[in-house]
């Protein structure tokens, strides 16, 4: 960030719920199916259709609203008329003034808490594939459309503009992205395009001025490219208003490959809308017993979840910086559960963590679905030496790989049998011998060159020897 | 004109194996087959699906299976309700030639009850308008005098039960497209309460006010098609969750100790004949015991503004679809936005291109509070009037139009006077409330005369007991019938 | 509308791009004049003062209308695409699209 500027950012993210059929019609809420399969006179906008909404669409929409923190009001659906190839009715279904969530917030794990104005209901739009020489929908020469995923419910979250930097934006998405996956709504899958983040930025000279003029930047797909746009975007900016020129409204695209926001062409028809309530669709009114048993039904949201891991570790005695990233890290990926799991029964804190935030969070997907019982005995084979930290870590990779298995039958026939004690000091005493040097730093109390005789002697082993037993022998030639 | 058969007797006959479905339909076809040429009330004669249909009550009939309340009676189908594999184009070249991948709720409901659809009727398009004038596929005529028109935008309709082509048919009634051709046409025509029966299938106009109903010889045929198509249906949100109404056992139970209001407003500016017929209706209710009283509703005058301001603004969004990308008509151009606006003026008719600006202005920026959320504001206070009146009186009586049937192209180039035309039967949909016109003589041209009785939402028992009274007292009737 | 102007050809051309309609001129004239007088007739309503009188969208008070989230028989594709003016690749074709998505 250029100095003497500050960034203002807020973000609208729009999530997939994931429900068996569609927002108003029963076709299945599918990707990656045939064109044109999964429609019906609903979503495919024929005349004389009509909408009916999807309960399970309301639930998981109430569900996101209590995660964060809103008022669930009662909501109405309105009409945006726009014409639109893919869009079927050439009007989309969208909660407007009465939108169901208002006024929540999101605390990031730093406890900076960013305000959502608004998390409301839609319809998505069909799918577009422009035919021609760029594949982009610019100098394409003609276009197909596919109304799979015409219908498909959305809720939009809109955040309000509290964001001052591209960090705690990143922070923000990854934050409800853990949120979302969390309450069941959405498989938080960004790069499938489930959930889909759009970024309003603007630049003023401080927290004093008014808001600068913003542009929206669409199309972004993974947390890096939020910041990465966000960063540019806020340059550019800078950039014009030091050069003497105004920033203008507009909506800009986001360029991946070039590193770059690009203006989209405007619309002609500027953004007459034409709202009216949605006549086919009547009001939704929520009491209180159905948002209870919704806000009931809600498993324990990742902030809760961070506060859990972290107590557990403190019990221990073994809360550290670098160990909180790695709290942040399985509760992100939705790992936590396992490393409770395994805390509780018996496995040291700060092991359970370890495995699970590096090796485990390689394949969060396998991790999730792993049986909790050969994690817990793998864990504890490491915890007593029988095996190496090596040892163990590729035998974990086989348990995930295979979604399970016994740890004793892989490390056998991995030909990991642990090192006799004896073996053990041969090797170590070989170590001390050929660097005579290192042995009298430590000896002197150079603690941290225990790493060099570890490293000789997993080298020696080829890894098979336990990191703990052999610092024990250290300590015990020292004296 | 054939003497009319009712439909109830018709079905009773036919359950009885006393006559064949097949032999039934034959007759109507052949109605149809002289008569149509002139009329013009059909846009499609499903001849061969119609003798398949009658052929299976047959075999129901014959191996002693229900074959359903109305067995074997054909019944013809405005043309905006869609019918599987058959061409339903709301009388629109935009349509012209879509075969809907699936049948409307009544449709489906007509089938299951033995019913025999007959054919697909003329209509406005799109249901816009009073005369049927606005088809893209010609003018219907009416029966009782072919320089007339039949009234719209169900004049298909209207026309072909006056004339004896069906027993019975389906309209769509928006701003009194039901009840209007009805008066015109001399048959009777209803509109039930918003919600009573489905929409799921209706090509929809304007979709709070749209409601299907019957036309049909008798109140008592009326009723039955009424109880066949009515009901909850799951596919349409704003149906309403109630059980198919049971009328049938109540028409005969009069209305002695009723009040009944002769709305003032209503016969604002009517013809003196049309008043003189509807102060007569007024005089049968009260020998048949009720009281009569005339009563003010003045909210109503104010229908006429909010329904030409609420009806456009929700057709402009419905007829947004009609885009030439997914079915019916395309003209191709350039690039999308030329495709859609070279289909939609090749597509649309003058009449729907007027209501699609008209709706599009009454919702844009800058406009829509002043417009169209104050023809709601209106919608609400003419509610609040029927209310009142409602307090006083069971069931509220009035002329259906303002005047019998004009001159084919009288009022085709003046866009307001036709309009004129459906301000006595606005209120109601505006409301959501039953109505239903009633053939009650003639006026000073000769021509049918229809009377107008209203009620509140769902008291379709009392509207029709009150008008098989006014049903069985009918007036002298005049030269021409 | 109190005091609002008259709807102006300019207007109808506004409102008629909006709804993807092209008029020719004479149909502009025309429609310009018709579309004043029934906005002159709708005056009544605008200049009344309705000021907190509730909206009325819907004739009948209905809430919470909702399906089970249970599939539904689909189309089938053919059906479908045999009602559509240009089809490739089980697709509906359009030609090329000016402007952003929605």
């Amino acid at each position: 960030m250029s100095d003497g500027w500050v960034l203002v950012i807020g973000l609208e993210v729009h999530c997939e719920l994931r429900t068996t059929t569609k927002l108003f019609c029963g076709c299945p809420n599918e990707f990656g199916d045939e064109p044109n399969t999964n429609v019906c006179p609903v979503c495919l906008g024929l005349p004389g259709s009509l909408p009916v909404l999807n309960q399970m669409a309301v639930e998981l929409a109430m569900a996101i609203g209590t995660a964060l923190n809103c008022e669930i009001r009662p909501s109405t659906f309105h009409r945006k008329n726009d014409f639109y190839p893919d869009q079927a009715k050439d009007y989309q279904i969208t909660q407007y003034d009465e939108p169901i969530n208002v006024n929540g917030w999101l605390e990031l794990p730093d406890g900076f808490r960013v305000g959502i104005e608004r998390a409301h209901m839609e319809e998505d739009t069909g799918k577009t594939t422009h035919i021609g020489a760029t594949g982009r929908i610019h100098g394409a020469d003609y276009s197909l459309v596919d109304y799979n995923r015409s219908g498909v419910p959305l809720v939009e979250i809109v955040s309000a503009p509290d964001m001052r930097t591209s960090a705690q934006a990143r922070a923000y998405v990854t934050e409800l992205r853990s949120i979302l996956v969390a309450t069941g709504a959405s498989d938080g899958k960004m790069e499938e395009g489930s959930m889909r983040v759009d970024a309003n930025v603007s630049v003023r000279r401080s927290e004093a001025e008014p808001f600068g003029t913003r542009c929206e930047i669409k199309n972004l797909n993974s947390v890096r490219s939020v910041g990465r746009a966000i960063d540019y975007e806020a340059e550019r900016q800078i950039a014009l208003i030091e050069a003497g020129e105004a920033v203008v409204q507009q909506t800009r695209h986001w360029d991946e490959d070039a590193g770059k926001t690009q203006a989209l062409r405007s619309k002609e028809d500027a953004y007459d809308y034409r709202y009216f309530l949605e006549p086919d669709l009547v009001p939704l009114v929520p009491d209180a017993a159905w948002t209870g048993a919704v806000a009931d039904a809600l498993g324990m949201m990742p902030a809760a979840r961070r506060v859990r891991l972290t107590e557990l570790l403190e019990e221990a005695g073994q809360l550290t910086d670098s160990r909180l990233e790695q709290v942040t890290t399985v509760v992100d990926l939705g790992l936590d559960d396992l490393v409770v799991g395994a805390i509780a029964a018996g496995v040291p804190a700060a092991l359970t963590l370890a495995r699970t935030a590096n090796e485990a969070a390689a394949d969060p997907e396998a991790a999730r679905s792993l049986d909790p019982a050969p994690y817990v005995t793998l864990l504890t084979m490491e915890a007593a030496g029988t095996l190496s930290a090596t040892q163990s870590k590729v035998v974990l990779s086989e348990l995930l790989a295979n979604r399970g298995g016994d740890p004793a039958v892989i490390a056998r026939a991995k030909g990991f049998e642990a090192m006799s004690d004896n073996s053990l000091s041969v090797t170590v005493a070989e170590a001390v011998e050929a660097n005579p040097d290192e042995w009298a730093r430590y000896c002197a109390g150079e603690e941290k060159l225990a790493q060099v005789f570890i490293g000789q002697v997993m080298k020696a082993t080829r890894g098979q020897a336990n990191g703990k037993a052999v610092v024990a022998e250290l300590q015990r030639l020292r004296g | 004109m054939t003497p009319p058969r009712s439909a109830f007797g018709l079905a009773a006959s036919v359950r009885s194996g006393a006559e064949s479905a097949g032999d039934v339909l034959d007759g109507y076809l052949a109605a149809i087959d002289a008569g149509d040429g002139e009329i013009h009330a059909f846009n499609l004669v499903t001849r061969e699906a119609a003798g398949e249909a009658a052929a299976a009550v047959d075999r129901k009939v014959a191996s002693g299976e229900d074959p359903g309340l109305l067995a074997g009676v054909p019944v013809a189908l405005k043309d905006n309700m869609c019918t599987r594999g058959v061409p339903t184009t709301c009388s629109s070249r935009i349509l012209d030639g879509w075969c809907p991948p699936y049948d409307a709720t009544v449709v489906t409901r007509l089938r299951e009850a033995g019913a025999v659809i007959i054919g697909k009727t003329n209509m406005d398009e799109f249901a816009m308008g009073s005369s049927t004038e606005n088809s893209a596929f010609g003018t219907t005529r009416n029966p009782h005098d072919p320089s007339r028109v039949p009234g719209g935008s169900s004049g298909g309709s209207a026309a072909a039960v006056a004339a004896g082509f069906a027993p019975v048919a389906l309209g769509s009634d928006t701003g009194g497209s039901i009840r209007q051709p009805a008066a015109l046409c001399g048959v009777v025509g209803m509109k039930p309460t918003y919600g009573t029966v489905s929409r799921y299938g209706l090509v929809a106009f304007a979709s709070s006010l749209d409601q299907i109903g019957p036309f049909a010889t008798t109140v008592t045929d009326a009723a039955l098609v009424f109880e066949v198509i009515g009901g909850h249906d799951p596919a349409d949100s704003t149906s309403l969750d109630r059980p198919a109404p049971r009328l049938l056992s109540v028409l005969e139970e009069g209305i002695d100790g009723m009040t009944v209001g002769v709305v003032t407003e209503l016969l604002d500016g009517v013809d003196a004949d049309v008043a003189a017929r509807t102060r007569q209706a007024a005089e049968a209710c009260a020998a048949a015991g009720a009281r009569v009283e005339e009563i003010s509703v003045p909210e109503v005058r104010l229908g006429l503004s909010a329904y030409y301001l609420i009806a456009p603004a929700e057709a402009s969004s419905n007829l947004a679809r009609y885009d030439g990308v997914r079915f019916g008509l395309r003209v191709d151009a350039e690039d999308a936005n030329a495709m859609n606006t070279a289909t939609r003026s090749a597509g649309f008719g003058a009449e729907v291109k007027r209501r699609i600006m008209l709706g599009t202005y009454a919702l844009s920026a800058g406009y829509k509070d002043a417009y169209y959320d104050q023809a709601l504001r209106v919608r609400t206070r003419i509610i609040e009037g029927f209310e009142r009146a409602y307090r006083r009186c069971d069931v509220l009586l009035g002329p259906t139009a303002p005047s019998t049937a004009f001159s084919i192209g009288a009022k085709f180039n003046d866009p307001m006077s036709m309009y004129l035309s459906d301000v006595c039967t606005i209120p109601s949909n505006l409301a959501g409330h039953p109505a239903i016109s009633i053939p009650f003589g003639t006026g000073d041209d000769g021509l049918p005369v229809g009377v107008q009785l209203l009620a509140p939402a769902l008291a379709e028992n009392i509207l029709l007991r009150a008008a098989a009274v006014i049903e069985a007292a009918p007036p002298e009737v005049g030269s021409r019938q | 509308m109190a005091g609002a102007p008259r709807l102006t050809r300019d207007d109808v051309a506004h409102v008629a791009s909006l709804a993807r309609l092209h008029l020719t001129d004479e149909e502009l004239d025309l429609f310009t004049g018709q579309l004043a007088q029934v906005l002159d007739h709708a005056a009544d309503v605008a200049q009344l003062d309705l000021a907190g009188v509730p909206l009325t969208a819907h004739a009948m008070a209905v809430t919470n209308v909702l399906r089970p989230d249970t599939p539904a028989p689909t189309l089938d594709r053919e059906e479908v695409l045999a009602q559509a003016p240009s089809v490739e690749d089980h697709r509906f074709r359009v030609p090329r699209i000016l402007g952003e998505a929605p």
